[in-house]
């Protein structure tokens, strides 16, 4: 059985927030629930149009197969299927199958009697998503304005929207989105660093304490934020890093639309310089 | 509901200050001086200090200082010492690296000169903090794991700042000190290499970023939705797994069908975070040096589609021959 040997009595039923006991059972390891099937559906409906799309167009490179959002001249219309209407559907499927999962995540934790930290952060990661390929394009008036899914597509959009703005490093959520991610990947190094020092200390040696944990801090940096702080704080740089990304791209059309160097005008001309 | 989820200490206790596990002292001891901060201990420990300074601290830091005050004072000449414009173009101001006529000799001091001391005085800083990052560690009989993940974003550091400038054969391939200055360096190098993005080893220390991130809101998430278990005690999980422990890792297992165990997932968290800088320092350093334009190796290797010359081609002005 792929249970563990002290799975058996955690494996309760209830906690579900939808369909009571009908999807209440696991599949091998993997929980069901309404949400299992909602997800599951529409994960295979959007990686089938992802691959009728590959199928309709030129290549089945992996690296060049792109299925691009419809024509600017759609506006916020329906396309037809294969001039963006693809893209649609599988954007649909994104957010159905992200949500589910999200929701599948809240009904395990009410089973397990542990907080919601993990499904309402997923939450934020989809909310970037959704920033990108439906606020921001609603907000710009065409679907258009949404990426392509594809691996080297992606990456031109990126490069494409960001020199519409001349230089997107110049702008300031953007700045503050990527010092998050920065300070997220040190935090992570520092914490991972230190439990494994702790656990895996130098030979001959017992396994050291959370103690060690603070006085190594305190020695090196003078402060030791503690075995429950690291968590609330990793976990506050890595939603600052979703939430700035998603404000620096959806401000980036809708609520300015010249180049990111020129923004920081307002700074040089500030009254108080003469 | 609301009451389980720990985003912050409700209650705070305010034990005598803990003065650290005993270290040997040699000519430097570990300081006294403590302090205590209600609003850190909303969120972590109160405490604060005693620190450890020693020998490898204090140079570095003095090594450090050096760094910053040359930088901060050349960017200060370049406004003619007005203060008000160097608060006011603070963000434009850079200390650049010697011009490309130079290569890897040494310039006058007004012509890069400063640039490759600061360079010079910051990296030895670096290492000195990292000696000072591997000792403490030991001094405490622990492993050196963070010192590593240090010494991996000192690679990219040193890719960066010395060892691609040396293989390209001039100091002026480096990086500028300056905030806007060296975000500029950055579009520019990408921009002169056919697209940074193309790069698969940046492309490589993207995705350890962006994982890296994931990784830690999972697994700060996980720990704090289990803290009323003991979840956040992790090398007491680790030697002796409990409820806690059993909870994460089922989360994860009916969530995804895999988890990680206490341990193994700070192993995942050490390895995306260092892979970050270490394909970052591979990518730059082959850029300009055994690549010169990644869409066209993109191309080549057929990742990239050929996209149709809307504009007629160009003389590439690298290969005409003239020095900047």
């Amino acid at each position: 059985m792929s249970m563990l040997n002290f799975e058996r009595k955690y494996r309760v039923r209830g906690g579900t927030l939808i369909g009571g006991d009908l999807f209440d059972f696991w599949v091998g390891p993997f929980y069901v629930g309404f949400f299992g099937v909602s997800g599951a559906f529409f994960a295979l409906l959007g990686t089938v149009m992802l691959a009728w799309g590959a199928a309709m167009g030129p290549t089945w490179n992996l690296w060049q197969i792109s299925i691009a959002p419809p024509d600017l001249s759609y506006g916020l219309g329906a396309a037809p299927l294969y001039d963006g209407g693809l893209w649609q559907i599988v954007t649909i499927c994104a957010l159905g199958a992200f949500t589910s999962w999200m929701l599948r995540e809240v009904e395990i934790c009410r089973k397990l009697g542990i907080g919601y930290h993990v499904p309402i952060i997923f939450g934020s990661a989809i909310l970037a998503y959704a920033t990108l390929v439906v606020i921001r394009p609603v907000l710009l008036g065409a679907w258009g304005h949404g990426f392509p899914y594809g691996i080297y597509s992606h990456l031109d959009w990126v490069s494409n929207v960001g020199y519409q703005f001349l230089h997107f490093h110049y702008n300031p959520a953007h700045m503050v989105a990527v010092t998050f991610f920065f300070t997220t990947v040190l935090a992570l190094a520092m914490h991972g660093g230190a439990i494994l020092a702790t656990a895996n200390p130098k030979k001959g040696e017992v396994v050291k304490t959370a103690e060690h944990e603070n006085t190594f801090f305190r020695d090196f940096i003078g402060y030791s934020i503690g075995a429950l702080g690291i968590h609330r704080l990793g976990y506050f740089l890595a939603l600052n890093a979703g939430i700035w990304s998603a404000i620096c791209i959806v401000i980036s059309g809708p609520f300015w639309t010249r180049g990111w160097p020129e923004w920081w005008s307002w700074w040089l001309n500030l009254p108080i310089w003469s | 509901m609301a009451g389980y989820q720990s985003l912050y200490t409700r209650v705070q206790v305010v034990p005598p200050h803990y003065p650290g596990v005993p270290v040997q002292s040699g000519a430097f001891t570990r300081g006294t001086k403590t302090g205590l901060s209600y609003w850190l201990g909303r969120i972590g420990d109160t405490q604060i200090g005693p620190i450890y300074l020693g020998w490898t601290g204090l140079t570095s830091l003095l090594f450090g200082l050096a760094a910053f005050e040359i930088i901060g004072l050349n960017m200060w000449a370049s406004v003619n010492w007005d203060p008000v414009e160097f608060i006011r173009q603070l963000p434009w101001l850079a200390l650049e690296p010697p011009p490309a006529k130079y290569g890897l000799g040494l310039p006058p001091l007004n012509d890069g000169g400063w640039w490759l001391m600061a360079g010079l005085f910051l990296t030895i800083s670096i290492m000195l903090w990292w000696l000072r990052t591997y000792r403490r560690a030991r001094q405490l009989g622990m492993g050196t794991h963070v010192a590593w993940a240090f010494a991996a974003a000192i690679w990219l550091y040193l890719v960066c700042g010395f060892i691609r400038p040396f293989f390209m054969g001039s100091w002026s391939e480096a990086v500028p000190f300056g905030i806007f200055p060296h975000l500029d360096w950055t579009a520019a190098f990408s921009l002169r290499y056919g697209n940074l993005l193309y790069n698969p080893f940046h492309a490589l220390s993207i995705v350890f970023l962006y994982g890296s991130v994931l990784l830690f809101a999972m697994h700060a998430g996980t720990v704090l939705s289990t803290v009323r278990f003991g979840g956040d005690r992790e090398v007491e999980q680790i030697t002796d797994r409990g409820t806690a422990s059993e909870r994460m890792a089922l989360f994860w297992r009916w969530t995804m069908g895999f988890n990680a165990s206490m341990e193994s997932v700070h192993r995942w968290a050490w390895w995306f975070a260092v892979l970050c800088p270490l394909c970052g320092g591979i990518g730059i350093l082959l850029t300009g040096t055994v690549v010169d334009n990644w869409y066209l190796w993109a191309i080549k290797h057929g990742v990239a589609p050929a996209y149709p010359a809307v504009v007629p081609p160009l003389a590439d002005p690298a290969l005409s021959g003239v020095m900047p």
